[in-house]
């Protein structure tokens, strides 16, 4: 396995790196800089950076405001404390009223761990990309998480990247593009395909090579762009597939299975399932114990395959 | 597109430096603005005339005596901003927006219709001179504080006004974006408040009370200048008052009445939101003549 690489960390020193070639870049954070590691931003870059205290909503005008004057804000905090804090914000001062604010947040999901369930989230996206007219990327390692940021720093309009609190190993070779809007096929299969986001990529990944050896032929699809969705690419795996499993670490309602899902079912019904969190909420452990615990593993989507696989099946006995 | 009189011209001759309006004038632009709230209210059925009316000096004497601004190009990168943080009172920016050229008067009839540029709160996209999107309230302050930030950034010399209302000031957030702007030291930042006493379920000391309003907002680092918010000379002093103020924002309290220039809504929390019948709306215009 590759060595593992912090997003935040790789968010942190792009921020610095685009910051030196472009002086609009600003940066906003609300108490939470040595977490979102906009840290080094504020370091080399004092007078570009906006500490707001412990005031998300606040910080959400503020960066429209910045925007509406043609600076290119990048806005950070926890994730849970953005779409779910702010829902309101964002909808008004930058969705609806259309500014180039780009909000990256870090810890998504529940491998932030032990913080427990008000630190961890699980509904951000099923908010976020329920808003028209943002942007949503979650990006697979460090590598992506680079790549996404300069992108959306590039792209006019208001966009929502998402980044996870634990190192992830690498996915991607240096030399990978990310296009935004394009899904990523890691891997080709033609039995069946996972299609899957952020922390949940490399999951799926190692899942595809153990079904291998029971002789199954597994793609991987990272969906790392969720808006605007890449609905041709879904559209082509449920073709040549037949059957399609998701994974996130996100609930299962209202995230990148629903979504998937609302495509399959216009354009190509297949049998799906889904890796995600159930209608819950988890607890404080350690990030491993926890994507066991909650269903989030190698194993897990394993599992869904095989169903998906079954059900795929009986379908074409009937 | 249809210009309309004294108001482009005075615009156009702020922008390039010349000398405003008498106050004279602009209390004939603020009684045919008030004409404007009425029937545009009137014919739409719905609306807010009260929060309107009681804000028609705040807002004709920003658009009519201080901002450098150009209707014929609304994103002109020096403008001086207004940013209507109570969007429930679209129909008096509209009027006055109107009024100073930026989309013709007769368009105002299309208030709230479907397929308008006139939104029921306002809409930046839609709407040519309309800063931001608002209609949640709260929200305004912070916009006006990241604006008020990127003219520092960008050595530009534009000022922002925001106009909030003191029910509004309930929201929380409007104390975030208060501390910000004096911990961020914008003194190119001022803030109106329509202190008409009434919000939705009465007067404010009943359903929230905001006393000491003025030390609230002394006490969160800014400076505070009381007027009577619908008497134009002395909100024209106030905000060029602002002007020299330096190292801190300034909040304008405006002492208002609700409903103000039409007898029967004056002080009436009952036309918040309720626009007046055609009956109403005659009696109205009469009374404003
Ligand atoms: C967040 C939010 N909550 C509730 C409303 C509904 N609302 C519209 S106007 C209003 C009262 C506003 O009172 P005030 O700020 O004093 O306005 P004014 O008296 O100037 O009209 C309320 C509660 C809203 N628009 N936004
Ligand atoms: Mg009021």
């Amino acid at each position: 396995m590759s060595p593992e690489v912090s997003l935040r960390e790789a968010y942190g020193h792009a921020l610095v790196e685009m910051g030196k070639e472009n002086p609009d870049i600003v940066v906003l954070d609300a108490d939470l800089s040595k977490s979102t590691m906009t840290q080094y931003f504020a370091k080399e870059f004092p007078g570009r950076f906006f500490d707001c205290g412990i005031a998300e909503q606040n910080m959400m005008g503020i960066a429209a405001g910045l925007a509406a004057s043609g600076k290119i804000p990048f806005a950070s905090s926890f994730a849970v404390f953005v779409p779910g804090r702010c829902f309101d914000q964002i909808r008004m001062s930058i969705a609806y009223s259309r500014f180039n604010v780009k909000l990256v947040v870090t810890h998504g999901g529940i491998s932030v761990g032990e913080d427990g369930v008000s630190n961890q989230s699980v509904e951000d996206l099923s908010l976020i990309c329920s808003l028209p007219g943002l942007t949503v990327i979650v990006p697979a390692d460090a590598i992506e998480a680079v790549q996404a940021v300069k992108a959306v720093a590039a792209y006019e309009g208001p966009c929502y990247v998402r980044l996870c609190r634990p190192k992830l190993p690498l996915v991607n070779d240096n030399d990978y593009h990310f296009n935004l809007g394009r899904a990523v096929t890691m891997r080709q299969g033609k039995d069946v395909t996972i299609i899957a986001i952020g922390t949940m990529v490399v999951a799926a990944l190692e899942a595809a090579n153990g079904l291998q050896q029971e002789g199954i032929d597994c793609g991987v699809l990272n969906m790392s762009t969720l808006k605007p969705l890449d609905e041709a690419a879904i559209i082509q795996v449920a073709t040549s597939c037949g059957a399609i499993v998701t994974a996130e670490e996100h609930l299962e309602h209202g995230g990148l299975g629903s979504i998937v899902a609302q495509v399959v079912a216009r354009h190509r019904p297949v049998p799906m399932e889904f890796v995600a969190i159930k209608d819950t909420y988890a607890e404080s452990g350690k990030a491993g114990e926890l994507l066991q615990k909650y269903g989030l593993t190698a194993k897990d989507i394993k599992q869904a395959v095989h169903t998906v696989l079954k059900r795929k099946l009986s379908a074409s006995a009937t | 597109m249809p210009e309309s009189g004294e108001g482009l011209k005075a615009n156009l001759n702020i922008a390039s430096g010349a000398k405003p309006l008498s106050v004279k004038d602009m209390e004939a632009i603020a009684r045919k603005i008030r004409c404007h709230i009425i029937a545009m209210t009137g014919k739409a059925g719905s609306g807010h005339p009260g929060g309107s009316l009681s804000a028609v000096e705040i807002v004709t004497a920003l658009y009519f005596g201080l901002l450098r601004h150009n209707p014929k190009d609304p994103h002109w990168p020096d403008r001086d901003r207004f940013i209507l943080s109570k969007g429930h009172a679209a129909p008096l920016l509209y009027a006055a927006l109107a009024e100073c050229g930026y989309f013709p008067v007769e368009e105002l009839s299309t208030l709230r219709q479907i397929n308008s540029r006139l939104q029921g709160h306002t809409d930046r996209i839609l709407t040519p001179g309309v800063e931001v999107s608002t209609g949640s309230l709260g929200q305004g302050l912070s916009f006006a504080v990241g604006v008020a930030l990127a003219g520092r950034l960008n050595l530009q010399a534009y000022r922002v006004y925001v106009l909030l209302g003191d029910g509004e000031c309930d929201e929380g957030q409007v104390w975030e974006a208060a501390m910000a702007a004096s911990h961020f030291k914008v003194d190119n930042l001022v803030a109106i408040v329509d202190n008409n006493g009434l919000q939705i379920d009465g007067w404010n000391r009943d359903v929230m009370n905001l006393e000491p309003f003025n030390k609230k907002w002394q006490a969160f680092g800014w400076q505070v200048i009381d007027v009577d918010g619908n008497n134009l000379s002395e909100l024209i002093s106030a905000f060029n008052q602002a002007k020299s103020v330096k190292g801190q924002p300034t909040v304008v309290i405006a002492h208002t009445i609700k409903g103000k220039g039409v007898s029967f809504m004056e002080n009436k929390v009952d036309f918040h939101g309720t626009a007046p019948t055609p009956a109403e709306v005659e009696i109205a215009l009469k009374g404003l003549e």
